[in-house]
């Protein structure tokens, strides 16, 4: 991902670049149930993920249906006062007429408290419904592996809380409501129509049919045109970012025409296929009118002859005339609202994805062991693995870590070394050959057990936008400001805590960039040291820092790794130097494991890994 | 409303409004919505705002509202013909049990004529008012992105990234947001001034009615408008807050499974969410009220016209028709008045917009350039610093977080980053530039290539004052390979030609120079292949060797390369390095390194600290003279052991290896 994408994909600000990242996303991990589902199939499994949808549907629909009635209350009045009110014995009968007012006024008091109850709840149901999607589908991100996790997806999952629920929100409160309303207005305004006179109905619906295979046909284009936009949108959108992300770039070499060209023809695209995307939007307005215009010339026609006939009565014909516009009105919509639904259906679709992805690491909960408290020992049985689809990267790996060991492990990059420790962290699992942690397999331990007594430092410690403290804590929420204090005294960080202006309360700012790579790996320090693991496992940051928090690193790993089993890849000599022992990794084998001294003495990698390091630093 | 869905005017003929007219998610970013009482004021700022596009496209504003008054004027007269015929058609027909030819000629001839007038002017309409709205997007954006191109760098970094990338994408969006319902909203005003006419010339009584009816409903809309624009403001905030917590969340993974805290960080998610929820709640409760009593307005309005119009018709002041007409108004003229509603929605984002989008378009400081011009000549450029001093004037981040110009990590000291700077280095020299973070190197590069402005004191190529040069002279005789690499979402060729006029002999022989040509052989399509976010992905030091091809392309006469190849192996590194020395055109290079293997290939090392030059001199007399530089050195010796990363795919991707991919892109922290 180039600079300017990535730079985007942190700001939420940017929904073209959300639309890029989805399309980029069409990821078989997270699809794998995209092509077999129909929207019908996705709804049900939606609706059984999130209760609350269905929750209290019946009485809602109720409402529904008392609330879509009432549309049709005042052509109802007008036929009713033309036929029975205009010709009273002696002109218009007043009474009836006022008889007839005040029942349709009740009856429009009535509809319009039931539309109420009915949008409120059906508000609340979808929302509520929506947060339990969110909720579900977040946890579930969290519990897949890292395999599955990993970075090239990370802007994918973001959306896939955010965006692609947001999408399923905005349909349900615009779209949604208004298929329903509108599906239950052509029902009533139909079902009046047939009572009045079946012949005319049958006229209206020919008439409209047309319409309704017409805007299915247009919806289909226009979402087409639509995907058009939002490609071109998120072309033009990377190449005016360019000029923000690269503006050093184009300055050193004087490139400024050559990019205001690009912008000028990005901008020009995304202009034309929005235009041709609202020529096909439009176009459904006037064909409505037209059929609408043909459809109230047959209803005069036909009802009038009709009427001649003695089976329809005026104040009926008028009454159609009104009832047409019910039928209009959802028609003109409809192009909008399917497109919305079909965004709508793919992003729940995509979410649904998400959570059938099964986590190929699974917590064996109730079933699973705890692993009982102290130093560690760990034992590697002829484990082998390799990626989905990959080499092999570690090859019959057979090792046992005595407890209390300090153990550095080296090898070049592609060696295995990093597989590993993530093999003994169980970010992964072995494709064969066991783990095991005090003579028990990894796969039996549970997570809490595990998380608690193993514990990982990555090699840049991630921080949230949150206080030193906090980020301290996230390690164990329950701890108390004193016990970090004494927590980083212990480590010997005191000195570096005092500098700080707010000490704990110290804000670290986004993704901790207040802090230097090296203060950040400090706060991952004091973090492993408040889990208080029984072993440690430590991806060494290769990043430089400055002397001083250099050597307060260095202070700090001694001392954390005191009285605990340690496993830490070594990217530097002094590492691997100061360690009880050494494991040295080629092509995926460990090819030698001893101390330092013993190893540094015979002819191998590790002597000659030894070799170029001296030689780099001399 | 998502960007690539704004096709979608909020003006199609619709019960609800849409979600549009009062979220529109166009921008995440939370923003303080102007409360209740400076309304009027958005209201009047709002027009002007409009009033500019319609001054700028006024043909297409024209022809748009003129679709939206025949739209309104057959409408109003649809009501008419119902009238009518109601009269003249059907009445006759069944109380007289027989009509004429000529009858239902008439009849169907009008109803034709009324749905031709109304799809020709709803097509116009709405046609035009998105060409409107598309056009000034597309206008305002290009302003936006050359004013970008045309701002010093001093003014880009002052400014944060994102909200740069809003003001030209979002900001602009919402700026023109509410053209889309303006025609219809004129067209309104004139719609319902003629429906007053056509009622009150038809019976004035029954136009009471719809004097009573449609203020109440105009203001219902704005009650409604004016509480419910702080709440889906709210809504909006909530919802980039959610996706805040998810993005920090997803990206501390990795920390989050090893310290089992999946728990708390649901938890604490779900708490965002639910906080969105109950915002969106409270948005719908307010529209679930509204919207059946602007639904049942209109109607309470039909009945009392059909009650008030019977005891006229009995009075014989009114036929049935006009009683018909008069109904059917009332149905017709809920809709229009509901536009207005919706620019209403629009108008406090819009001014919003409209105010960011002009303060990027009247920010002034371009550089100025002189006139003269550097000789070709095949030597190095002499370089010369003279007493250069630069500060920094004020951070976009606020107080505490000053940043280097282009190094990560928070710098010591504040205000200025550098103090009194003078060096001078020869034709054909390599120098290295070495010192703490924060010392002011990354700084130092840009004011050498004149990509900001020193506060006093001179920096001069050849013996001439930078300032003193044609615009694309310094672009022409040097390059600068920055710390963060940038690839352009193009071909791999136009990443190293960048339009200029360079073959693809040349390209390859750059290429070659960077040590980077193996794996362009390699990418599918070699030179043609697409790099960036729909193309291949390079890892951190393949970037970096492109950035340096894209350079030494040009030949420069004198190369700054600003850490240029922190993720390159070091092996690599060092023969890049002594291939930049062997060519005959020996060009002067000004190298930013933290590897002592770098720095040693230099001529000479420049020892900088808290923005001035401390030592200068060979790596060993440096040693032996700075005990700075010692530190440091030793510092960074230890640092260098670490293993070469340049492989061109990792093969263990994951979370492990995302912390070393996101050091190769320190653009995104360093800004």
């Amino acid at each position: 991902m180039s600079a300017p994408a990535q730079t985007r994909a942190e700001q939420q600000t940017d929904p073209g670049a959300r639309q890029a990242q989805e399309d980029g996303a069409a990821d078989p991990v997270l699809f794998l149930h995209r092509s077999s589902d129909s929207a019908m199939d996705t709804l049900k499994r939606g609706i059984r993920l999130s209760p609350e949808f269905a929750r209290g549907l019946w009485l809602t629909l109720a409402f529904a249906v008392v609330a879509t009635a009432g549309k049709v209350i005042v052509p109802v009045a007008v036929q009713q006062i033309i036929d029975n009110g205009l010709s009273g014995a002696d002109g218009p009968d007043m009474g009836f007429v006022t008889r007839m007012v005040t029942v349709c006024a009740a009856l429009l008091v009535v509809t319009m408290v039931c539309s109420y109850l009915m949008n409120v709840r059906l508000y609340r149901a979808a929302e509520s419904g929506l947060a339990t999607l969110r909720r579900k589908a977040f946890r579930h991100v969290h519990d897949l592996s890292v395999l599955t996790q990993n970075s090239e997806r990370k802007g994918a999952l973001v959306s896939r809380v955010t965006s692609d629920v947001d999408q399923i929100s905005t349909f349900m409160q615009w779209g949604g409501m208004l298929l329903l309303v509108s599906s239950g207005q052509l029902l009533v305004a139909t079902t009046l129509m047939a009572v009045y006179s079946w012949q005319l109905t049958l006229v209206v619906w020919i008439c409209f049919l047309p319409l309704l295979f017409g805007v299915r046909w247009l919806q289909k284009l226009l979402s087409k045109a639509y995907l058009k936009v939002r490609e071109n949108t998120g072309d033009m959108l990377g190449v005016i970012g360019e000029t923000v992300t690269g503006a050093a770039v184009i300055r050193a070499h004087g490139i400024e025409r050559r990019t205001a060209e690009r912008i000028d023809a990005t901008v020009l695209t995304t202009r034309r296929s929005q235009i041709r995307a609202q020529r096909l939007s439009v176009a459904v307005s006037p064909f409505a009118e037209m059929i609408a215009a043909v459809g109230n010339t047959a209803v005069v026609l036909v009802g009038v002859w009709l009427g001649l006939g003695g089976d329809l009565t005026a104040g009926q014909l008028i009454a159609f005339l009104f009832l047409m516009t019910l039928f209009i009105q959802p028609m003109m919509m409809a192009t909008e609202i399917f497109n919305e639904a079909q965004n709508a259906i793919a992003g729940w679709r995509r979410v649904l994805g998400v959570l059938d992805t099964v986590p190929d690491i699974a917590d064996p909960g109730e079933a699973g062991r705890e692993l009982p408290r102290g130093p560690v020992q760990v034992s590697f049985e002829e484990v082998t693995y390799s990626y989905p689809e990959g080499p092999v990267v570690l090859d019959d790996v057979s090792v046992e870590i005595t407890p209390g060991t300090r153990m550095a492990v080296v090898g070049e990059t592609g060696s295995g070394k990093t597989t590993f420790v993530k093999l003994l962290t169980r970010l992964m699992d072995p494709a064969e050959g066991t783990v095991r942690l005090d003579g028990v397999d990894l796969r039996e331990v549970t997570f809490s057990s595990l998380r608690s007594r193993v514990v990982m430092v990555p090699q840049e410690g991630f921080l949230f936008d949150s206080s030193l403290g906090d980020n301290i804590r996230f390690a164990r929420p329950e701890s108390t400001d004193a016990e970090l204090e004494t927590a980083l005294t212990e480590l010997g960080l005191a000195d570096w805590l005092d500098g700080l202006a707010h000490g704990l309360d110290t804000p670290v700012g986004q993704r901790g960039e207040s802090m230097s790579a090296g203060e950040r790996q400090l706060v991952a320090l004091v973090r492993a040291y408040i889990a208080d693991p029984d072993l440690l496992v430590l991806d060494e940051a290769t990043s430089a820092v400055d002397p001083h928090t250099e050597v307060r690193i260095q202070r700090a790993l001694e001392r954390l790794t005191q009285g605990r089993t340690s496993v830490t890849i070594a990217h530097r000599l002094s590492t691997a130097e100061s360690a009880d022992r050494v494991l040295v990794f080629d092509a995926g084998r460990i090819v030698q494991s001893g101390p330092h001294t013993e190893l540094v003495a015979q002819p191998g990698v590790y002597a000659d890994l030894y070799a170029s390091w001296v030689s780099s630093s001399a | 409303m998502a960007q690539g869905t704004s096709t979608r005017d909020p003006e199609t003929e619709g019960g609800s409004a849409p979600p549009g007219a009062e979220e529109g998610g166009g921008d995440a970013v939370p923003r303080k919505q102007s409360g209740t009482a400076a309304h009027t004021g958005v209201f009047s700022r709002g027009m002007r705002v409009l009033g500019t596009a319609a001054r700028t496209e006024p043909w297409i504003f024209l022809v748009a509202v003129i679709g939206a008054m025949i739209h309104a004027a057959v409408n109003v007269g649809s009501a008419s013909v119902l009238g009518y015929l109601t009269d003249n058609t059907i009445l006759p027909a069944f109380q007289e049990g027989t009509t004429t030819a000529a009858a239902l000629t008439t009849a169907a001839a009008l109803l034709l004529a009324v749905g031709l007038g109304k799809a020709t002017g709803i097509a116009m309409r709405r046609m035009l008012a998105a060409l409107m709205q598309f056009r000034m997007q597309a206008r305002y954006r290009r302003a936006v992105a050359r004013k970008y191109l045309g701002l010093p760098l001093s003014w880009h970094h002052r400014h944060p990234t994102g909200q740069l990338l809003s003001n030209a994408n979002a900001d602009v969006e919402a700026a023109w947001q509410p053209l889309a319902p303006l025609p219809m909203a004129v067209g309104s005003v004139f719609m319902l001034v003629i429906a007053a006419i056509a009622m009150i010339t038809t019976d004035p009584v029954l136009a009471l009615v719809a004097f009573v009816v449609f203020p109440v409903l105009a203001v219902a809309n704005v009650i409604f408008q004016r509480r419910v624009s702080p709440m889906a403001s709210r809504a909006q905030a909530l919802r980039a807050e959610v996706s805040g917590v998810a993005h920090e969340s997803f990206d501390g993974a990795l920390v989050v499974k090893t310290l089992g805290r999946e728990d708390t960080e649901t938890e604490r998610f779900t708490h965002a969410a639910h906080r969105l929820r109950d915002a969106l709640v409270q948005v719908g409760r307010m529209r679930s009220m509204f919207d059946p009593v602007m639904e049942s307005l209109p109607n309470f309005g039909v009945l009392a016209v059909l009650l008030l119009g019977m005891w006229r018709m009995s009075t014989g002041a009114i036929d049935p028709g006009d009683l018909v007409q008069i109904a059917y108004l009332f149905t017709l003229l809920a809709l229009p008045i509901r536009s207005f509603g919706w620019i209403l929605g629009d108008l406090p984002r819009s001014v919003v917009g409209w105010d960011r989008v002009q303060s990027v378009l009247r920010s002034g400081g371009a550089m100025e350039y002189g006139t003269r011009t550097l000789e070709d000549t095949p030597t190095g450029v002499a370089l010369r610093a003279h007493g250069v001093t630069f500060s920094y004037a004020d951070s976009y981040e606020g107080a505490g977080a000053e940043h280097d110009l282009m190094d990560d990590g928070p710098t010591t000291a504040r205000a200025t980053v550098l103090n009194g700077v003078d060096l001078d280095i020869a034709p054909g020299r390599t120098v290295a530039l070495v010192g703490p973070t924060g010392a002011g190197k990354s700084t130092l590069t840009t004011v050498l290539m004149r990509l900001v402005d020193a506060d006093s004191g001179t920096v001069t190529l050849d013996g001439v004052d930078v300032r003193d040069l044609e615009r694309d002279q310094i672009p022409r005789h040097t390059a600068l390979v920055p710390q963060g690499t940038f690839v352009f979402e193009d071909s791999v060729r136009d990443n190293i030609a960048l339009g200029a006029d360079t073959d693809d002999e040349q390209v390859w022989a750059a290429l070659r120079l960077a040590r980077a040509d193996g794996f362009v052989s390699e990418l599918d399509g070699g030179l043609d292949a697409r790099l960036g976010e729909k193309g291949t992905t390079l890892s951190g030091g393949q970037r970096q060797r492109l950035a340096l091809a894209r350079a030494v392309v040009r030949r420069p006469r004198l190369l700054i390369m600003d850490d240029a190849t922190s993720a390159v192996d070091p092996q690599i590194e060092a023969r890049i390095l002594a291939g930049l020395r062997e060519r005959d055109d020996a060009a002067t290079v000004v190298v930013v390194a933290y590897r002592r293997a770098t720095i040693e290939l230099a001529d000479e090392v420049v020892y900088m600290e808290r923005g001035r030059i401390l030592a200068r001199g060979t790596h060993e007399e440096l040693l032996t003279t700075s005990p700075g530089y010692t530190r440091l050195v030793t510092a960074y010796e230890r640092a260098s052991a670490e293993t070469g990363e340049d492989a061109p795919l990792p093969e263990e991707p994951g979370p492990l290896e995302t912390a070393r991919r996101s050091d190769d892109a320190p653009e995104e922290t360093s800004r």
